[in-house]
C-alpha cells in the first residue's frame, strides 16, 4: 500500500476548558475521498484546520505523505511548531477550500490564482498565468478571469477558491463545509466541480452537510460526535446500515 | 457660496460624460449661481489691486515648494512610521502595544502649534548647547528651522495615520489572511501581499481627509519662521499694506492643491473596485 497522504494519530484539541477533539485518529491515502460528517460542535473543522495547523492541536500527531509535523510543547500549554517553515512547507502541499471562499478581494480572479504559485512555488509567471487559465476553464470561469470576486455570485467565487486551489496541484485538498454559505440554487455548481476532482482521484478531506452528496462521492465517511469518531466506514455502510443510535438519529434528521 | 440645490434630483449622468454634466449645469437656478459667481470673481480681478502679483511671483513659487516639501515629506514619512504604529498596537507584545498607544494619544491630544514650539525652541535649542552636534554634518541642518517643521508635522502626521492604520489592520477579515496562511505564506508574505494592500485599500478614504487635513496644518510652520506659502503672503501683506488680494490669492492656492489631492486620491482609491 502507498504512503498515507494524510495521517492523524490521536489528534486532541482544547480551546481553553472545552475538549473538542478528543483523541481523533485517521488515514488518507493517495485518491481517497474522506467525507466528515457530525453534527454542528462535533469538531469537524477542528480537525480539518489542524491537518494544516491552522489550528494547532493540544497533542497528537499529524504527517503529511509521511512527514510528520515537527511540535513541541508550547509556553501557555498545547503544541506549536518547532520550525515554522516546515509548517510553511506542508501547507504548499495542501489545499484549502474554505467555508466563506476567502478570496482576496483586491486581486482578480486570475490575481487570486496566480497568488500562490508564483509568490510561493516560485513558478515563473507566465506559466502560472497558463495553468491558471487552465483551471479556471476547468471549474467554468474562464471567461471572469479579470473580475473582481466580489463582482461574483458565491457560487463563482467558490468555484474561483476551487481553481486556488487546484493551480497548485495539491497532495490533497481539504474542503470546509464549501456550500454552507451558499443559496440553495448555487449548491450545484459547486457540487459538480468537486464531484469532478473526486472522480479524478484527487484525494480530498471533505468536511460537509450534504448527506447524499458524501453518499455519492466519497470513499471513505467518518462520523465525529462529541470530539471523537463514533462511527466510520465506506458510505453504503454509514448511510445503508448504520450501527450507532446517534448516527442513525442524525442521518434521519438531516436527510 | 453654499449649493441650495438639495431636492431636484441631477439628470442621471454616466462617469465621465462630460455634455451631460454640463446640461446639469444648465438648470436656471444653477445658471443664476454661476452668474454670481462669475461676477464675483470678475469683481476680484478687475476692481482689486493685482499689481503686486507679477514682482512676488518668484517668492510665492518658492514659499509653494516649501509648502509642497512640508506636505509631502510629512506625509510620506508620517506613514511610514504610521506603520509600525498600528502593527505595535494590532498585533505586537504588551509593552510596544503600550508604548504606542501612549505616543499616539500624547500627540493626538495636544495642539500641533504646541508640538511645533517644543521641537523648535525646546530641541532646536538644546541641540545648540552641545558643541558635540554643533560640529557633525547635521548642524548645517539642525540650525534652520525647517526640519523642526517636518519633524513636528511627521509625528503629528504618524500618529494620526497610525490610529488610522491601526483600525483598517484590524479591519482586514481575517479569513482573508487565513487563506494566505493556509497556502504556506509566510508571516512577511501574508503582510506584503494581503494584509497591508487591503488594510491601506480600506484606510485609502480616510487617509484622503488626513492628507488634506495635513495640507491646512502646514501654515503653522510659519509660525517657528520656516517660509512656506503663507509666510510669504505674509510678508507680501506688510510690505504692500494690502490685506484682501494676498489673502484671497492664498485662498486660491489652497483650493487648487486640495482639489488636486482629492482627485488624485480618488482615482487610487477607484483602481481596485472591492463592491463593498
Amino acid at each position: 500500500m502507498d504512503q498515507p497522504a494524510i495521517e492523524i494519530r490521536d489528534l486532541h484539541k482544547s480551546f481553553g476548558d472545552l475538549e473538542v477533539l478528543k483523541g481523533v485518529s485517521l488515514t488518507a491515502h493517495p485518491g481517497d475521498v474522506v467525507a466528515v460528517i457530525g453534527g454542528s460542535g462535533s469538531g469537524k473543522s477542528t480537525m480539518l484546520r489542524c491537518i494544516n495547523m491552522l489550528e494547532l492541536p493540544s497533542s497528537g500527531e499529524i504527517a503529511i505523505q509521511g512527514e510528520a509535523y515537527g511540535l513541541h510543547p508550547a509556553r501557555g500549554g498545547g503544541l506549536e511548531p518547532i520550525d515554522p517553515k516546515q509548517v510553511q512547507r506542508i501547507r504548499a502541499q495542501l489545499g484549502m477550500v474554505f467555508q466563506n471562499f476567502n478570496l482576496w478581494p483586491h486581486r482578480t480572479v486570475l490575481g487570486n490564482v496566480i497568488e500562490v504559485p508564483i509568490q510561493v512555488l516560485g513558478v515563473p509567471r507566465d506559466k502560472a498565468i497558463a495553468r491558471a487559465r487552465q483551471v479556471l476553464a476547468r471549474v467554468g470561469l474562464a471567461e471572469k478571469e479579470d473580475v473582481y470576486p466580489s463582482f461574483m455570485s458565491g457560487g463563482q467565487q467558490q468555484r474561483c477558491a476551487i481553481a486556488r486551489v487546484l493551480a497548485v496541484d495539491p497532495l490533497a485538498m481539504l474542503f470546509d463545509e464549501p456550500t454552507s454559505a451558499l443559496d440553495p440554487e448555487l449548491v450545484g455548481e459547486v457540487l459538480s466541480v468537486i464531484r469532478d476532482l473526486a472522480q479524478e482521484k484527487r484525494t480530498m478531506i471533505l468536511v460537509t452537510h450534504e448527506m447524499a452528496f458524501a453518499r455519492d462521492v466519497a470513499s471513505h465517511v467518518i462520523y465525529l460526535r462529541d470530539g471523537l469518531i463514533e462511527e466510520q466506514g465506506p458510505p453504503e455502510q454509514i448511510f445503508g446500515a448504520p450501527q450507532s443510535a446517534h448516527l442513525r438519529q442524525f442521518i434521519s434528521s438531516v436527510v | 457660496m453654499p449649493d441650495f440645490d438639495t431636492v431636484t434630483p441631477l439628470p442621471p449622468a454616466a462617469k465621465g460624460d462630460f455634455s451631460a454634466m454640463f446640461r446639469a449645469l444648465l438648470l436656471p437656478h444653477r445658471i443664476v449661481m454661476l452668474a454670481i459667481a462669475l461676477a464675483g470673481l470678475s469683481a476680484m480681478v478687475l476692481m482689486m489691486n493685482w499689481s503686486w502679483l507679477p514682482a512676488y511671483l518668484p517668492k510665492l513659487g518658492e514659499g509653494l515648494l516649501m509648502t509642497l516639501y512640508m506636505l509631502v515629506g510629512s506625509v510620506v514619512m508620517g506613514f511610514l512610521l504610521a506603520l509600525p504604529l498600528a502593527l505595535a498596537q494590532v498585533s505586537g507584545p504588551a509593552p510596544l502595544r503600550w508604548l504606542a498607544l501612549s505616543f499616539c494619544t500624547v500627540i493626538r491630544g495636544t495642539p500641533l502649534l504646541l508640538q511645533l514650539w517644543l521641537f523648535y525652541f525646546g530641541l532646536g535649542s538644546l541641540f545648540a548647547q552641545f558643541p558635540e552636534i554643533r560640529g557633525t554634518w547635521l548642524w548645517p541642518y539642525l540650525r534652520q528651522p525647517w526640519p523642526y517643521g517636518l519633524i513636528a508635522l511627521t509625528v503629528s502626521f504618524a500618529a494620526y495615520q497610525g490610529e488610522v492604520m491601526r483600525g483598517a489592520f484590524a479591519g482586514v477579515p481575517n479569513g482573508e489572511l487565513e487563506a494566505a496562511r493556509a497556502f504556506g505564506m509566510s508571516r512577511f508574505k501574508v503582510f506584503h501581499r494581503v494584509w497591508f494592500p487591503r488594510a491601506v485599500h480600506r484606510a485609502l478614504p480616510t487617509l484622503a481627509g488626513e492628507i488634506i487635513l495635513q495640507l491646512k496644518s502646514t501654515p503653522l510652520v510659519a509660525t517657528i519662521t520656516v517660509t512656506d506659502l503663507y509666510a510669504v503672503i505674509t510678508r507680501v501683506r506688510q510690505a504692500t499694506l494690502l490685506t484682501y488680494e494676498p489673502l484671497l490669492f492664498l485662498v486660491a492656492v489652497y483650493i487648487c492643491l486640495s482639489a488636486v489631492l482629492i482627485l488624485a486620491l480618488r482615482w487610487l482609491e477607484n483602481r481596485v473596485p472591492t463592491g463593498h
